[in-house]
Order: structure tokens, then C-alpha cells, then sequence
């Protein structure tokens, strides 16, 4: 589903990315781990399209398509879904409003009618079972006065009712409690299967312990230098990054 | 959200609409202004000989005024012997309904959307369409007649209600109140009267069309609305304007009366030309005195207003709070994209006792635009337990345009309760662009999300004035990012 293939990028003319190879087949979760500063969010950054990242070199295809000619809006239509680290707060927009533009902008693009409001809250109540979140947030702006764990919950709440091909998990664990942990990595468990693939991307390994990943890559200064099934988590555990590094 | 996509569509790269000019026979003063331009004025409107007096007693303090420099606006001086005071349709009879108006005219009510036939039928408001400067055909006349409330142009008014003009123009904004106001004082054109008598509640949304046709014809409309004790009436004003290359005038003066018990509630989508938003050339300059006393006890004014027009927009709808338990609103949007510039907000003057008033401005700038919020409280020293409460949000669309707050609290008296909230944001790539990897575009994340700051003043605008309101600043903001 998705190639990645000598991929030099970076932010403000600084390279960050050094050479990426990553393939990611349907039905697979692939975990990233690395420091903080060793091309994680850059990496995320650029699958989807953020401004001010450039690629020097490589390619990036999705089902084929060379996804760096896309929009980021076009990406997104096209069934990629990030979970931001830091979701963003848009005072004034209503979640449940802007939840229901995002479906309606993916109905539309793939020719199916747009779902009305009233269709649209019995899918959302039932979405909101998965993530363990109450009514109240539908009534709330986007994240509005969310705690930093309800924040994360939103992120999987708009994956489950968005449904997309490839979800890129950015450091969803960082900054929840064991219990919050808990449901977002079951939610996105729940939500797996053949037709849809992950990369998750973490410090810890506390959240592959719930998650399982098929592979987990070791991102060093912008270039994987391991991978491996899910018992490299172990060991990173155990000896840290530094045994890597040289 | 496809519906803006399309509204917006359209929109994006398409010249401002509204720019054309009717070509009906215009009779047009030459420009310059003295003494015997006032009397030609007073005489073409056959207007009694008290009416005239009152004008050339404003037009000589006019004289001795100085015109203002104390504003954030920036402009090239006003010649005001350059500007022809009087432009009309060709006079014809008073006319008694609608089959007698210009043809020509009425095409033009119907370029500008405000079909006359289409309201009478389905909306049910009653239009007084002001033709530059002139009155033509007043709708419904009947049918508020029989609740005895009086709606017709202030012409109309000077002549068959001279007792009510006379007790209460100019009791609200004298005539040397400022410059501009002693300016239209001499020679405003037409606007509207509207009296509400004792405890009646008007049957429908009153509203009121203006457009300036003439090159350089100031528009200097007058209104005047009393709501006597227990009335109650809701006014819609809105405009649209055509291109032009020289600066269009508007200087207007709105007095507000209220009464014992009674409500006053006047909104107003504002869609005047803007200026070419390549150069900034032209556009209307929007100067306006519009000023509402709480005269009695528990009395309501109410102002909402939406600004997306004009060049320069330079107005402060203000409240006076005389009567004990008085209260008085102000919600406003004011748009400044492109070349705009805006100096606006209120004055809430609390006299009378347990008494409150509610500003919420909501300021956007985009592209060059620079965008001031001014406002004033003033609580006088018999204000006992007065109370104000402020919000003041201003949102920045790009790195060129500008907002600025100058809020002036004045309290005379300890029991004030008094609050004053401010902000100032960006739209962020951030929030846009986590709009984007939603699969929302740019133009509809900026939409949502300005839509969501306007909000709670949208939600002050009567109904069909709010659907109004959302598109314009739709269209208005297009361009305006990336």
C-alpha cells in the first residue's frame, strides 16, 4: 500500500530524513521508534503533506500513486488518516459540525451521498462506545477544553467514523494514563483488519504491548537502522537506542 | 460544505457583482455645496419651511467644524465641493403601488435581489426601497397601517408627521454632534421613519435597500425610528453599491428612540463596494452617526451589525442608557480584507440606575486590511449598580493586515460591575492544515472556522439576514489565504 523509497526530507532546508525505505502492505501495523529529533514526526509530516517539509529525493507511492503530487486535503480523501501528536484546538467550530464535514468530504469525493445529521448521531454514539467518550464532546468545539488524554480519544474517534485506509498513529500514547492507553489502543485494534494498515509511531513500548505490531523499524538520525518483528520492542526495552547508534 | 465549495467557486475571481449602473435618466445637482444647494435640495423635496431652517442652521455650524483626524483611517482628502448632494429618478407623482414605479427601477430591485413582488408574497417585510436619494414605493403600507405603526421615507414623514420629526430629530445626534452628522443634518436626501405607537408589536421585519448610483453623489441618509412605551420592532438594513472609480460618500445619521418598556432591535449586513482589491482604488467610504437612547424605564436597543463593505468604514452605534433597567447591545463582525480599513465600536453611556450593556466585536483581517475596534463605557455618577460586560476578539488571516483595540472605560461610580475580555488570533497553518488531513480544503477550514468565530453575533441577525451574513463572508473572504 504504501512505498517509500530513498526518501531524503526535511523541514527549513535542514535534511532530517537521510534515505527512507519502508514498505507497508495491507493488513500490516508497522511501529517506528527512535529519539525524539530522529525523523519520526518529519516522516509523518511529509506522508501527509504539511507545509514547509520538502523532499530532496526518493518517492513516496500510495496504491500506486506518487502521493507527493497530492494536496493534503487529497491525500486525506484518498484514505490516509494521521492522529496527531498534538491535536490542534478550533474554537468556534462545533466537533461534531466538523466530524461530519470530514465524512461528508470523503463521501462526496468517492460518490457517495452525504449523510445527514440526523444518520450522522446514531453513527457517532455508536463510535463513541468504541473510545469510551461521552455525549458531551460532541457539543464542545474541536478540541476545546480537552485534557490531553480526551484529545487523544478525539483523534481515534474521528479514525473509527472516518474509516481510512492507512491510519498514521503519531505518538498516540504519549501523555495517557494506562486506562486511557488501554481504550485507545483497543480501538484501534478493534478497527484493524486485512484491508487497512498502520504505522505507529512511538517512544515506548508499552503501547505495542497492546497493539502488536507485525514490524517495528528503529529510526536513528533520519535513517532506519534495524527492523525487526515485535520482539525488538523487547529488546529496546531492555538496552535502550545507544547499542544501535554506532 | 459543498454548497460553499460552490458558493465559493463562483465567487473566486469574479468581479464584485453588484457593479453596474442603471441607466434611467438621473436628475443630478452639480457638484458643490453652499446655501442655495440646501434650499434647491429642500425645495425639490417640497419640504415645509421649518425643515429648511433646520437644515441652514446645521449647515452654518457645519462651516465653523473641523473634519475629524483622530481615526486609524487613512485617507486622501475629501473634496466636499467635488460631491453632488442631490440625485433622483426623474420626479414623478407620489405613487400609489408598484405598477407605477420605473420599470427601469425595478429591474434594478431585481438585479439586486430584492424583488418586490418576491417579498410581498413570501417573505412577508415590508420594503421601503430607497433609490439614491429618493424614496420609491413603499410596500405594506396598509397592513402595518392597520397596527397603526408608520413606516414610510423620512420625506414622507417631514411632511405628514411634522409633529414627531420635530420633537425628535436631533434628539438623539445633534446636529453638531461631529462633523459628518452636521454635515447630513444640512443635506440629508431620504431614509426612513418608523413610529411604533403604545404597546403594539410590529407585525413583520422592517428593512430598507440603498444604493448609490451617480458618480460622487454623497448619500446622506436620514432614519428615525420611535418605539413608543411597550413597542416593540425589529429593522433589517442592507446595502449593496456599484463599482466605481471615484469615492462614494455615505454619511448617514440613524436616531433610535425607545420608551418605557419598548424594544428596539436594528441589524445591519453592510456590502458596499470595497475598493478594487488589486489597487484599493475606489470603494465606498462608509461614514456613519447611528446613536440610540434608552429614553424610560426598562426600555431595549438592540444593534447587530455585519460589516464586509466599503473602503473605509468609520461608525460607532451607540446606546444611552437614561432609563432605570435599561439595557443596550451591540454585536458586530466587521470584515477588513484587501485594502479595507475599519474604525468601529460603540459607545455605551450608562446614566439611569441598574442598567447594562453588551459589546461583542468580533474584528477579521485579511490581506492589507487593517481592522480597530474603538469603544467607550462610560458609567456616570448616578449609574448606580450599572453594569457592562465586553468581549473584543480579533482574528488575523495572513502577515500584512492589521487589528488594533482602543477601549476607553470611564467609571463614575463605585457599584459598577464592569468586565472586559480581548483576544487575538491567528488561523493557524496548524488548524488548517489539521482541516486538511480531514480532507477539508482550505477555502472551507477558513469558512468554518471564521463562521465559527462570528458566530455568536450571527446568531443576533434575524434569520434570513444570518444565511445572508454567512455567504457574504464567504465571499468576501475569498483569497484571503494561501
Amino acid at each position: 500500500m504504501l512505498e517509500i523509497k530513498n526518501l531524503h526530507a526535511g523541514v527549513d532546508g535542514k535534511e532530517i530524513l537521510k534515505g527512507i525505505n519502508l514498505s507497508v502492505a495491507t493488513g500490516e501495523l508497522h511501529a517506528i521508534m527512535g529519539r525524539n529529533g530522529s525523523g519520526k514526526s518529519t516522516l509523518a509530516n511529509i506522508i501527509t503533506g504539511r507545509d514547509n517539509y520538502e523532499v530532496m529525493a526518493g518517492s513516496v507511492t500510495y496504491n500506486g500513486i506518487d502521493l507527493l503530487e497530492l494536496s493534503p486535503e487529497d491525500r486525506a480523501l484518498s484514505g490516509i488518516f494521521m492522529s496527531f501528536q498534538y491535536p490542534v484546538v478550533i474554537p468556534g467550530v462545533n466537533n461534531t459540525y466538523f466530524l461530519r464535514a470530514a465524512l461528508n468530504a470523503k463521501l462526496k469525493h468517492n460518490g457517495i451521498k452525504e449523510i445527514n445529521a440526523a444518520d450522522f448521531m446514531r453513527l457517532i454514539r455508536e463510535k463513541l462506545k468504541l473510545v469510551d467518550m461521552d455525549e458531551k464532546y460532541l457539543r464542545r468545539a474541536v478540541n476545546d477544553g480537552f485534557s490531553g488524554g480526551e484529545k487523544k480519544r478525539n483523534e481515534i474517534l474521528q479514525m473509527l467514523t472516518l474509516e481510512p485506509q492507512l491510519s498514521i498513529l503519531d505518538e498516540t500514547d504519549s501523555g495517557l494514563d494506562i486506562d486511557a492507553l488501554k481504550i485507545v489502543a483497543e480501538g484501534v485494534n478493534n478497527f484493524r483488519n486485512s484491508d487497512r494498515a498502520f504505522l505507529a509511531i512511538t517512544h515506548y513500548q508499552r503501547l505495542l504491548e497492546y497493539m502488536q505490531p507485525d514490524f517495528i523499524h528503529v529510526l536513528i538520525d533520519g535513517k532506519i537502522v534495524k527492523s525487526g518483528d515485535k520482539s525488538l520492542a523487547i529488546e529496546l526495552e531492555e538496552k535502550g537506542y545507544s547499542w544501535l547508534e554506532s | 460544505m459543498s454548497k460553499n465549495q460552490q458558493i465559493l467557486d463562483q465567487a473566486i475571481g469574479q468581479e464584485y457583482e453588484y457593479g453596474f449602473t442603471t441607466d434611467i435618466e438621473q436628475e443630478t445637482i452639480p457638484p458643490g455645496l453652499n446655501e442655495d444647494v440646501i434650499r434647491l435640495i429642500s425645495s425639490k423635496k417640497d419640504e415645509p419651511e421649518w425643515m429648511l431652517e433646520w437644515r441652514l442652521k446645521a449647515y452654518k455650524q457645519w462651516l465653523k467644524m473641523d473634519e475629524p483626524d483622530w481615526s486609524k483611517l487613512n485617507y486622501s482628502n475629501i473634496d466636499f465641493q467635488a460631491i453632488s448632494y442631490y440625485s433622483a429618478p426623474k420626479p414623478k407623482e407620489k405613487l400609489k403601488s408598484l405598477d407605477e414605479v420605473d420599470p427601469k427601477l425595478l429591474d434594478t430591485y431585481n438585479k439586486l435581489g430584492i424583488p418586490l413582488e418576491e417579498q410581498k408574497m413570501l417573505a412577508n417585510v415590508a420594503v421601503d426601497a430607497v433609490f439614491d436619494s429618493v424614496s420609491v414605493a413603499t410596500t405594506f403600507k396598509e397592513e402595518l397601517g392597520k397596527a397603526g405603526v408608520i413606516f414610510c421615507s423620512f420625506s414622507e414623514a417631514v411632511k405628514n408627521h411634522p409633529n414627531v420629526i420635530k420633537k425628535y430629530l436631533g434628539s438623539v445626534v445633534p446636529t453638531t454632534d461631529n462633523y459628518f452628522a452636521a454635515l447630513n443634518s444640512a443635506v440629508f436626501s431620504d431614509g426612513s421613519f418608523v413610529f411604533i405607537p403604545k404597546g403594539v408589536r410590529c407585525p413583520m421585519e422592517l428593512s430598507t435597500y440603498f444604493r448609490i448610483n451617480a458618480a460622487n453623489t454623497g448619500q446622506f441618509e436620514r432614519t428615525l425610528i420611535v418605539a413608543e412605551e411597550g413597542s416593540h420592532v425589529s429593522y433589517l438594513e442592507g446595502c449593496t453599491a456599484p463599482m466605481r472609480d471615484e469615492n462614494q460618500l455615505h454619511a448617514a445619521v440613524v436616531e433610535l428612540v425607545a420608551h418605557k418598556d419598548a424594544e428596539i432591535k436594528y441589524s445591519t449586513v453592510q456590502n458596499w463596494y470595497p475598493g478594487d482589491p488589486k489597487t484599493g482604488k475606489g470603494g465606498i467610504y462608509n461614514f456613519v452617526t447611528k446613536r440610540g437612547i434608552c429614553l424610560e424605564a426598562n426600555s431595549k436597543i438592540s444593534w447587530t451589525q455585519v460589516e464586509t463593505g466599503s473602503a473605509l468604514t468609520w461608525k460607532y452605534p451607540s446606546c444611552i442608557l437614561k432609563g432605570d433597567n435599561s439595557v443596550g447591545e451591540f454585536y458586530s463582525v466587521a470584515l477588513s480584507n484587501n485594502f479595507q480599513q475599519a474604525d468601529t465600536g460603540t459607545k455605551m453611556i450608562h446614566l439611569g440606575k441598574n442598567t447594562r450593556s453588551t459589546i461583542i466585536s468580533k474584528g477579521i483581517s485579511a490581506g492589507k486590511g487593517q481592522n480597530t475596534y474603538r469603544g467607550s463605557v462610560k458609567i456616570m455618577k448616578g449609574a448606580e449598580n450599572a453594569r457592562n460586560y465586553s468581549q473584543c476578539d480579533s482574528i488575523l488571516i495572513g502577515n500584512e493586515c492589521g487589528a488594533h483595540t482602543f477601549p476607553y472605560i470611564d467609571v463614575r461610580n463605585p457599584s459598577a460591575q464592569m468586565e472586559h475580555e480581548a483576544s487575538t488570533s491567528r488561523i493557524g497553518e496548524d488548524q488548517l492544515f489539521y482541516c486538511n488531513q480531514r480532507g477539508i480544503s482550505t477555502e472551507d477550514a477558513v469558512s468554518m472556522i471564521v463562521n465559527g468565530f462570528c458566530k455568536r453575533v450571527f446568531n443576533e441577525l434575524p434569520m434570513e439576514f444570518a444565511v445572508e451574513a454567512q455567504k457574504l463572508m464567504e465571499v468576501s473572504l475569498e483569497g484571503a489565504v494561501g
